[in-house]
């Protein structure tokens, strides 16, 4: 299908965006890497007055790390995190899960930021974010403001950005512990939507698990983290992790924390079948 | 990497055999990666206008009132089109054939009228100068409507005393048959092994990567072209003029470039009789193209099957007798002009089809529903007859503790049975079960297989291994279409002209659809007349200038259109060598065409070129005898009369892995030994049969129309219906025997279909095989990672 | 109708054209610059068939509009094929029969193309990954991996 017709100007600079925003309202939409708002301009689901360009704003784009925070500009694409040595060096987690986001073509347009403003369920980068405690940094007429990542996903496709907002980037700060990374999605095609998808990341203090981060995606309608796993995980070793005790009290507990929604040919229960079979492969792989 | 072997030689069908029987790349296709492929939505004409359709968006509705005074101030917009305005120039039509006794359907207009019968039937057309304009005026067509109930399920379309769709034909059956051959009571009576299953087939569809294309002009002089990407292009031409009251003399029919059909694209549809229409009221060309999302809701879809099926064996492992009971669901119409019913009564009639039992029964019915219409797609009935046989030849097997392989050898029609009628009343010339069997064991290192597989499950990893043996029509007589009064030719021609410089053009009424119809006439051509293979032209898909034929379905392309090729070479090289055999003052029978050039048969001696012949058979008929006439352009015929269908068999072998704690099947490996007859050219064939096979997996594991309880199809689009792409899809090994048909000269089979026939039951059996550790089988396709779950009961 | 105008490097040459805003990239190509090598499928970005090069990576042309790629270097299959860079490519794919009906050809070319700019050593379970974005429904894809194969073996012989 043809998309309906809408005006377009690309801005050059934050400031500019979020005039442009306030100037338009509703009638406005922003346009970051565009792979997943053309689909939905293409087959008439989404009808904006105007779209709002953000591929000039350079403000928005790179990857830097500073004083041991990474910041991750919102307009940065999946092929350049994939490329990037500072991530493959300080946040290796989101290098394993970029070969998941669908293929070549959309990774070298899709953003970070793009991502995370359109919070589907299914998306591998809200998933990271939450994992890694990330903090998102959002642009307004009032300036700029910073959100936790479990207080920015809110629900299905909806963020903790108000009306006449911008995603700016979004900041890791580097843990002086060591980390144990894992990613896995199941998903019935390579790139496809994930059925269900787990991100764990652990820092261990000299070998003892001081913080973990465990979260599901494609569950709900939003990425979601298994707190209770994450009780029973703190203080144990990587050792532990490989106690079939332990791992079935964490399956029960991922399992019975774990609301689940189907989707179009997968039913809550699968889901929470899956979730517990995630958490096991994961606490093996780990323990290993 | 996978480079055909060449095949063993067979006896060569021609004097100078260089290019039969080898893996020639296809020349013509050179353009095609350098982006120089025409496909219709590549062409642009003058005042050519667009159209679109406004579709029901539900599944039954009465049209109450159509509304188009806004849409017509609409910038860019130049006609709104109802079914009543095509009705004017366009005669409704009913889908039946007469061989297909009792079949009944109801009338079906290009837009529809009073009622829309299934979500996605075209009721409006809007024409506008761009698709986007068209498309923009879309939202202020104002259509009252009403919705209606629906009939959307297969058991409730047989309720007597529920809905009936068409009133008029007092029930939903479109179609039923029974057969009922030997004794088949007695044979499960006496049985020492009964095994019974209920066999479940997901509706799904062809998608063909470039959408339905077509530019239907019509000019103010009474003429019409229709450029289509279509698999039969004479049928359409004949259609066009009984729909619209044309001359045949004035219907041309033009195919380029066509970007997959598999089926989809032999069929005509409502939407392809008002592109016609709206040309014809207009005067002027109409384009359409249908969207993707239009596609998935308007493409014929196939295989929605529900059948109860039963294995009769004797302790000593002989197949009894097999009984099937087949419910399909097509839509509220038969489908134009193939019919409906066809799939069905090609499961009935192919249902335990490779083995030599004697009793069987079926009983089938097909019901209309207030779904997408449905009809043939690859392999038709094949692939879900094949699936229940063998599955059934499964369980039997497992019963009494015989090897799955060894049970099928047991019981095949033996090689040197033939001729043989199926006990279903098939006419099979000859097969090659035995050495296809024995063949794949080896190829696939069956031992080695099942050795890895015992020591994996002790491990707790469950690999299995699955079967399918199947036969697969080809090379069909009228007895498909043209004796239930259905006007498709089951014949072909082909016209090959020697231009002066000795160069060839070959003009065949089977077209290319991407299978390699047009290299594999090109090899046949070369080595008919005698010429190099970068010396023969290629012209398929217009019906102006290609002789009247068939086109392309049925896997007949080789078989016939080949035939016809090699007969008119033949004839051609004949008609070169008497204008010869008079320039150098020879007898024809000592001279022979070989590379270009005319030969002394005896001592090999070079004599004139082929240039030489055109320049004197043209331009120096002075030079010849008084009353010798040459003859240089020469068109042959050919039609398959041996058998109703000539038959190709084969066997695949699918080895997977199942997770048995997501559900997640990965395909391992694929096997497939198929005997199609004399193979033209080793390389298409075994990329033909692989992409076969793919879209038989696609059946099997990954593709489903889903629809809601309202009858609203879910999963409309590229993201949600799920074709199989390239990671998840096995490398697969191909290997071939050959056994020439003898109903012509050329000895081959078609080969297009029998990779779909097969795949879908060899890789369901591979996964039973997996779950055979926990007593557990499935056998309800698509086979998707929630089904295995529920089969090992780990989810409710 | 409001139009923009846009400049670019198209296939090496410098254009300059005007274009409503909703238009997508390869609807520009196809119908404004009659390329039409590039085919659409989809319009939702999930079959390949209408992959471009922008700025010398491979995008889907369904889901750029043309007034992003004002300014930018746009590469079609025809450029590919007239810069003869890929010859090879395009050779293999004829020689094992990589291609049947060619309508999703000229975007896994693109994409065969990139692979080999980026992984040279790529193996076949590499090769099925990469692809993975290109619906092809007439091959069994196992030709098209043997022909990527075929080229990335000749080229580090080379």
């Amino acid at each position: 299908m043809k998309a309906a017709a809408f005006n377009y100007q690309k801005a050059s600079s934050v400031d500019e965006v979020l005039n442009l925003l306030i100037k338009n309202g509703d009638n406005a939409k922003l346009i970051a890497g565009g792979q997943s708002l053309l689909p939905s301009l293409n087959m008439r689901l989404s009808n904006p007055e105007i779209l709002i360009d953000l591929q000039g704003v350079e403000e928005l784009k790179g990857i830097t790390e500073h004083n041991g925070v990474i910041r991750i500009g919102a307009m940065t694409t999946h092929t350049e995190i994939q490329d990037s040595d500072i991530i493959q060096k300080h946040l290796p987690i989101l290098h394993q899960a970029v070969p998941h986001i669908a293929h070549r073509a959309i990774r070298n347009l899709g953003t970070w930021g793009g991502s995370c403003v359109y919070a589907d369920p299914a998306a591998e980068w809200p998933a990271c974010a939450l994992a890694l405690d990330a903090v998102m940094v959002i642009a307004g007429s009032n300036g700029q403001r910073r959100v936790a990542a479990k207080d920015f996903f809110l629900d299905l496709y909806t963020t903790a950005l108000q009306e006449n907002e911008l995603l700016v980037a979004t900041e890791f700060t580097l843990s002086k512990y060591t980390s144990v990374d894992y990613f896995d999605e199941l998903s019935r095609r390579h790139g496809d939507y994930a059925v269900t998808g787990i991100v764990c990341h652990l820092e261990l203090d000299q070998g003892i698990i001081a913080k973990s981060r465990v979260v599901y995606f494609s569950v709900a309608s939003t990425p979601v983290l298994a707190e209770g796993v994450q009780a029973l995980l703190q203080s144990k070793t990587l050792q532990d992790l490989s106690q079939t005790t332990f791992i079935e009290q964490a399956r029960e507990m991922a399992k019975s924390e774990i609301m689940t929604l189907s989707d179009l040919t997968n039913s809550a229960h699968m889901k929470k079948h899956l979730v517990g079979v995630l958490l096991e492969r994961a606490l093996k792989h780990i323990a290993a | 990497m996978n480079k055909p072997k060449e095949l063993p030689a067979l006896a060569p069908v021609t004097n100078e055999q260089r290019y039969i029987g080898m893996s020639e790349p296809r020349h013509g296709a050179k353009r095609l990666t350098e982006g120089l492929g025409k496909y219709i939505d590549d062409l642009q004409l003058p005042r050519m206008v667009h159209v679109v359709y406004w579709r029901s968006p539900v599944a039954h509705m009465r049209i109450k009132k159509i509304n188009k005074n806004a849409v017509m101030d609409m910038p860019g917009v130049v006609a709104v089109i109802d079914g009543q305005d095509l009705a004017a120039v366009c005669k409704p039509w009913v889908a039946t054939l007469s061989h297909l006794a009792g079949m009944k359907s109801a009338p079906q207009h290009a837009l529809a009228i009073d009622r829309a019968c299934w979500q996605g039937e075209p009721v409006v057309a809007i024409v506008a100068k761009t698709r986007a304009q068209a498309e923009d005026a879309l939202p202020f067509l104002d259509v009252e409507w009403e919705e209606l109930p629906a009939l959307l399920d297969m058991h409730a379309a047989l309720d007597e005393s529920g809905m009936v769709l068409h009133p008029d034909l007092g029930d939903n059956i479109c179609f039923k048959r029974s057969l009922d051959v030997g004794e088949v009571d007695a044979q499960f009576a006496k049985a020492a092994v009964v095994e019974e299953a209920t066999f479940k087939f997901g509706r799904h569809t062809g998608v063909t990567l470039e959408p339905r294309s077509q530019i239907a002009h019509y000019s103010a002089d009474g003429r019409l072209t229709v450029y289509h990407c279509q698999q039969a292009p004479h049928m359409m031409q004949d259609l066009y003029c009984r729909q619209f009251d044309l001359s045949e003399s004035d219907v041309r029919v033009v195919c380029f470039d066509v970007g997959g059909s598999f089926g989809i694209k032999v069929h005509a549809y409502p939407d392809d009789f008002a592109t016609v229409g709206i040309s014809i009221l207009l005067k002027r060309p109409v384009k359409y193209v249908a969207d993707r999302l239009e596609s998935y809701l308007s493409d014929i879809h196939a295989r929605e099957h529900v059948i109860k099926g039963r294995i009769a064996a004797s302790a000593e492992g002989e197949i009894l007798a097999f009984e099937i009971d087949d419910l399909t669901g097509i839509g509220p119409y038969s489908m134009f002009p193939r019919t409906s019913a066809i799939e069905g009564n090609q499961v009935v009639n192919l249902v335990g089809g490779p083995y030599k039992h004697k009793h069987y029964r079926a009983q089938l019915n097909v019901v209309f529903q207030n779904k997408t219409p449905t009809c043939q797609y690859r392999g038709v009935g094949h692939p879900i007859a094949c699936a229940v046989t063998e599955g059934l030849v499964d369980l039997a097997a497992r019963k009494l503790g015989i090897d799955p392989l060894e049970f099928r050898k047991r019981n095949v029609i033996p090689d040197n049975a033939y001729p043989y009628t199926g006990v279903s009343g098939i006419k099979l010339e000859v097969l090659s079960h035995e050495q296809c069997l024995a063949k794949i064991e080896e190829l696939m290192d069956y031992p080695s297989l099942l050795a890895e597989q015992k020591s994996l499950r002790e491990k707790g990893i469950y690999r299995g291994i699955g079967f399918a043996t199947l036969i697969e029509l080809t090379n069909p007589s009228p007895a498909f279409y043209g004796v239930g009064g259905a006007r498709i030719a089951s014949q072909d021609g082909a016209t090959i002209r020697m231009d002066p410089t000795g160069v060839i053009t070959v003009s065949v009424s089977v077209g290319e659809q991407g299978q390699g119809a047009e290299g594999i006439f090109a090899q046949i051509a070369a080595d008919a007349v005698g010429v190099p293979i970068d010396h023969v032209r290629l012209k398929t898909g217009d019906t102006e200038t290609i002789p009247y034929g068939g086109g392309t379905w049925a896997s007949r392309g080789a078989g016939i259109g080949g035939e016809a090729v090699l007969l008119a070479g033949m004839a051609l090289r004949e008609n070169i060598l008497k204008i010869a055999a008079s320039i150098v003052q020879m007898d024809a029978s000592q001279l022979t065409v070989k590379n270009g050039k005319i030969f002394d048969r005896l001592n090999n001696q070079e004599k004139i070129p082929l240039s030489e012949v055109g320049r004197i058979g043209y331009y120096r008929t002075d030079l010849l005898p008084p009353n010798f006439h040459p003859e240089l352009t020469v068109t042959r015929h050919y039609s398959q009369k041996d058998f109703p269908f000539i038959f190709t068999n084969g066997v695949q072998a699918s080895y997977v892995e199942v997770d048995t704690q997501t559900g997640f099947v990965k395909l391992l490996k694929h096997w497939a030994v198929e005997d199609c007859g004399r193979v033209i050219n080793p390389m298409l064939v075994d990329e033909q049969m692989r992409g076969a096979i793919v879209q038989g997996i696609g059946g099997a594991l990954f593709e489903e129309c889903l629809y809601d309880s309202q009858g609203q199809m879910m999963n409309g689009n590229m993201a949600d219906y799920l074709v199989p792409m390239a990671t998840e899809m096995p490398d697969i090994e191909v290997a071939h025997v050959q056994t020439p048909t003898k109903s012509s000269l050329l000895g081959a089979k078609g080969a297009g279909e029998a990779g779909t026939a097969g795949a879908p039951g060899a890789v369901v059996n591979a996964i039973n095989d997996a779950l055979v550790p926990f007593g557990v089988y499935n056998f309800d396709q698509p086979v998707t990672p929630q089904k295995i779950l529920q089969t090992l009961k780990l989810i409710p | 109708m409001q139009t923009t105008s846009i400049s670019m490097i198209l296939n090496g040459q410098k254009i300059q054209a005007e274009v409503e805003p909703r238009q997508h990239l390869v609807d520009f190509l196809r119908e404004d610059q009659a390329l039409t090598g590039s085919h659409l499928g989809c319009e939702q970005g999930a079959c390949g068939a209408c992959t471009v090069k922008l700025n010398g990576k491979i995008v889907r042309g369904c889901l750029v509009l043309a007034v992003q790629a004002d300014g930018a270097t746009v590469e079609t299959i025809e450029g590919l094929s007239a810069s003869g860079t890929y010859r090879d490519l395009q050779q293999a794919f004829l020689q094992l029969n990589a291609l049947q009906c060619g309508f999703c050809t000229s975007g896994m070319l693109l994409a065969a193309a990139e692979l080999i700019q980026t992984n040279p050593t790529a193996t076949r379970t590499e090769i099925r990954e990469w692809i993975s974005g290109n619906y092809c429904r007439c091959t069994g894809y196992q030709a098209i991996v043997d022909a990527i194969a075929h080229v990335l073996e000749a080229r580090q012989s080379n």
